[in-house]
This record gives structure tokens, sequence and C-alpha cells, in this order.
């Protein structure tokens, strides 16, 4: 039974509808992406399901619970990252940690989570005086202090250096390998095709795509180039299935198509005693994938 | 609960600046004139009264107003525009927990500050104790719900944490101006003086408790009226992001 059910969502704020219709289910024990160009709904859709908005229409369960119904029994089983929210300047690390594990009815340790997370240097410190990758470690640690089934995580990674990028990775795979089920909202691709089990690509509103990203990526065209030993006819490439296109220049040779291009043209080739020489391949990312889905950059 | 109250209170003694104003600038005041001997008598000007006893009434109204007007609304609009009401409204915590918090905590000190200067007051300048205790309850209790009610109203309306201290400064001069903190009641006009005597935190109400004759029921009732309105209406604008 999946953890997270989302059926035919809408959400119109005065003059524009955020939300047209959105649903996807997020099963137990996965990292859930939900990806989108920047104003896509993203936001909105993640904190109709925390019960922090409520829908204009459609229907949300977050594991067998109403999240307006059911507010207070769902704050004690989510862990909710905000993309901004922040703690009084002042606040030292390890009492805001014991303040919200306060908070829940059976919480994790607070010191063995700051120890978890790196913090122990920064316990004393005041959350003023933290860098963004520690407020973010804090902020994450704030959302697994009630010991969450479920966390959403927004943005978690924007604004982070590449390094802190690439820790949090490794953080929020530590979460999902602890058993909590991970909502991840972003806009970097790059995370998604490296954290996501699943992903729901929103665009203007909508589910555009709902699949695990190699499939996406899959789905995306890749260009092949190269320079043929001898001339030959077109037609040898196109009437391939797996070829969608066939560009010549100078000497050279591309070809756009999808699935397993590279074998297949290659093969092709071969059995007709055309060498291909200075071979290339553009595999496509999930960044290809996404463009062209949502027709737009990211 | 407890650990809120308990962290809030730490971070409010974090900034110790405007704590100490509120708790014990009223008695550091009060102590400075006090030791001046010529105000250490009965004058004429003064209602018959001594210095220390004529103004004391007056210095009640800076650790109210200090907390209600300037630390209350400030420390909440902080909260809201930073996100960290809305933050804590994703767990079990209700964020009007965090405004209970940080009203019991400003009310603590509010009621230290005037205590303090009570026990200066009396012990050590000898001024009489408030011959009318039960009066001066009331006056302190209704004075300090008006004063905060507007506190929480500048909460409720400033968009940002800086509107909420500019308005808060504002209206915390002009309290203390009709209260004659700044200049004492015998060189302000006497409209001035008449209309201070029931400006929040109505410091005719303290005085008439103190050394006079006990408040009156209509000062009482004003301090009332305004403290009604105003939670009213900060109840009816507040938002909590």
């Amino acid at each position: 039974m999946p953890v997270i059910e989302v059926d035919r969502l809408q959400k119109r704020y005065r003059h524009h509808t955020a939300v047209h219709d959105v649903s996807f289910a997020v099963e137990e024990g996965e990292i859930f992406g939900v990806l989108g160009p920047n104003g896509a709904g993203k936001t909105t859709t993640v904190e109709c399901i925390e019960g922090l908005r409520s829908p204009d229409g459609g229907r949300i369960s977050v594991l067998g619970l109403d999240p307006r119904r059911d507010r207070a029994a769902l704050r004690d089983v989510l862990g909710i990252q905000l993309q901004s929210g922040e703690l009084p300047e002042r606040l030292r690390v390890a009492e805001a940690v014991h303040l919200y594990a306060s908070f829940y009815p059976d919480p994790a340790d607070p010191d063995e989570l700051i120890d978890r997370w790196g913090l122990t240097g920064k316990r004393d410190a005041a959350f003023g005086k933290l860098s963004g990758g520690q407020k973010q470690r804090l902020s994450i640690v704030l959302a697994l202090v009630g010991r969450p089934r479920v966390a959403i995580l927004d943005e978690l990674t924007t604004g982070l250096d590449p390094q802190a990028r690439r820790d949090t990775w490794s953080a929020i795979e530590q979460i999902r390998d602890a058993g909590v089920t991970v909502v991840l909202v972003t806009h970097f691709m790059e995370e998604a095709q490296r954290l996501c089990d699943r992903v729901a690509v929103i665009d203007a509103g909508r589910v555009v795509a709902l699949d695990t990203p190699s499939a996406l990526v899959a789905g995306a065209d890749c260009t092949l180039r190269f320079r043929p030993s001898v001339d030959f006819p077109d037609a040898l490439l196109t009437d391939l299935a797996e070829v969608t296109a066939l560009r010549r220049t100078g000497g050279r040779v591309e070809v756009i198509g999808r699935g397993d291009l590279l074998t297949s043209v290659t093969s092709t080739l071969a059995r007709h005693r055309v060498v291909a020489a200075e071979l290339h391949l553009d595999q496509p990312t999930l960044d290809d994938a996404f463009v062209s889905l949502t027709g737009g950059t990211s | 609960m407890t650990t809120l109250v308990r962290t809030e209170t730490r971070l409010f003694l974090r900034d110790p600046a405007p704590v100490l104003v509120a708790v014990l600038l009223p008695a550091a005041i009060l102590a400075a004139l006090g030791a001046v001997p010529a105000l250490r008598e009965p004058a004429a000007v003064f209602g018959g009264l001594r210095f220390t006893e004529y103004f004391a009434p007056s210095l009640l109204a800076i650790a109210i107003a200090a907390t209600g007007l300037q630390m209350l609304p400030t420390t909440l609009a902080t909260y809201r525009e930073r996100g960290i009401l809305r933050r804590l409204s994703t767990t079990p915590m209700r964020p009007s927990a965090v405004l209970s918090a940080q009203l019991s905590i400003n009310l603590a000190a509010a009621t230290a500050g005037t205590v303090i200067m009570l026990a200066v007051a009396v012990g050590v300048f000898g001024v009489p104790a408030p011959r009318h205790p039960l009066g001066f309850l009331a006056a302190f209790v209704l004075g300090t719900a008006a004063i905060y009610g507007v506190g929480l109203v500048i909460a409720a309306v400033a968009p940002r944490a800086r509107t909420a201290t500019a308005i808060g400064s504002v209206l915390l001069i002009v309290s203390q101006l009709f209260a004659g903190v700044y200049l004492p009641k015998f060189l302000l006009p006497d409209v001035v003086v008449r209309i201070g005597e029931d400006v929040p935190p109505g410091v005719g109400a303290f005085q008439a408790a103190w050394t006079g004759a006990g408040p009156s029921p209509v000062q009482l009732v004003v301090m009332a009226a305004i403290a009604l309105v105003s939670t009213t209406l900060a109840a009816r604008f507040f938002r909590w992001e």
C-alpha cells in the first residue's frame, strides 16, 4: 500500500492556478523525486501533502491520514524540511535539536543525531553563525528528530557548494537506509538521477512524466556522430527503428535516435562494410529528458 | 512546552541589553535620583510628597512598556518574518505556544522590573508601600494588559520585523512621555498630564493606588477597554506566516 497517495490534486491562488491536476503515489521505503522548473507547482503540491495548504480539489492521503483533517496525527509521523524557514539567530545547535525533540512523543536521541550528522563540533554554535551547509544539516536533523516515517525535503541542496551538496546526497541515502520514505523536491537533474528511485516531473501544474530516472532518460534522444569510410544511402540507417533522424555535414554523419542506438547503427554499418571512424555518442542525461518533457529550461 | 519556555527564556536573556533596561533601569533611575538629598525632602511642587514618591509611579511605566511595546512585538514579527513560526507549524507544537511563551517571559520581566523598583523605593528610600495594594495590583494588571494588547497589534500588523521595531519605538516614546518618565509631570503641560493618566499603562491609576485615594473605576475601565479592543484586533489580524 502506498505511503502517500495524491489523486487529481488542484490548487488555485487568487490570480492563477498553481496545480491543475497532479496524481502520484509514493511507495514505502523509496526516494521519490518531485521535479519541475521553478513555478511549476512542486512546492504547492508538497505543501498540500504536508497539510500547510488546503487543496481546492482532489484527495490526498498520507499514511492513511488526511493532511488537513488529521493534521495533528500527521505531525507526529511526518518530518518536514521547508524551502525557507530559519531559527532564532542566537539559538544554539544542541538547544534547537533538544527543543524540537521535546515536541514529539517518541523522539530520536538528539545527541546521537547531532553526532551522526557531523554537527558535534558545532553543538554550541549559534544558528546565525552556521554556514549554509551546516544550516541545511541542522534542518535535516530537525526534520528527523521526531523519528518520522516519511520525510519531505524541499530544495534541500539549493545554495550549497558542490561538496556540501554531495555530502547531503549521501545523507539522504542514509535516511532512506534507516527505513524512512523520502520525498525530495528539486530542480537539480543530477540530484534526481543520483538519488531517486522514481520521479514525477511536474510542469505548469500537471504531471508530465512519472517513471524511474533511467526510463525517462531512455525515452530521450541521443546523438551518434561518426565519419564513414565509404558513402552509404541514408535509408540504410533511417529504416532502423531506433533512428529518428540523420544529418550530414561535410564528411560527417549525425544520427539521432532512441534506445540502443549505438549497437543498432554500428552493427548495420558493419554488415555493409562501412567503417565508422571518430565515433562519438552523446548520452542523454535526465536534463535532456527533462527539457524534452517540459519544453523549457530547468 | 516546558522546554519551549526554557529555551525562549534563554534566548531572551542572551540579549541582555533590553532585558537590563526593562528589569533594572526603573530601579536604577530611582536610586540615582534618590541619592540627591534635596529630592528626598517633601516639597509643595510635588503635592507635599518627596520627589522619589512623586516620580516612582511614572517609572513603573518603563518595564511594562519596554517589554510590551518593544521586545514582544519585535520578537514575534522577527519569528514570523524569518519563517520560525512556519517551521514550528511543521511539528506537533503549535506556533501559538511560542506566542504564549513570549507573553509569559515578557510579563515575568515586567513584573520583575516592577517588584525590584517597588523594593528599592520602599526598602531603600523609605517610600511608603502602596496605600491600596489591591488597587495597585488591578492598575498593574490592567495597565500591562492594555500595553501588551497594543504590542500584539503591532506584531499583527507590522509586515516586517523592522517595521514592528519602528512602530514599537514610537509608541514607547509616546507612552513614556505621557507617563512623565522623560520629564516629571510638574514640568509637563496640564493637558499632557491629564491625557497621560489614561495613556497605557495608566500612570494616573498607579499614582492614585500608591500615594492617593486609590484608582478610580473609570481609569481601570479605560485600561480594560483598551486591552480588550487591542487584543481582539490582534487576534483578528495576526498572521503566522
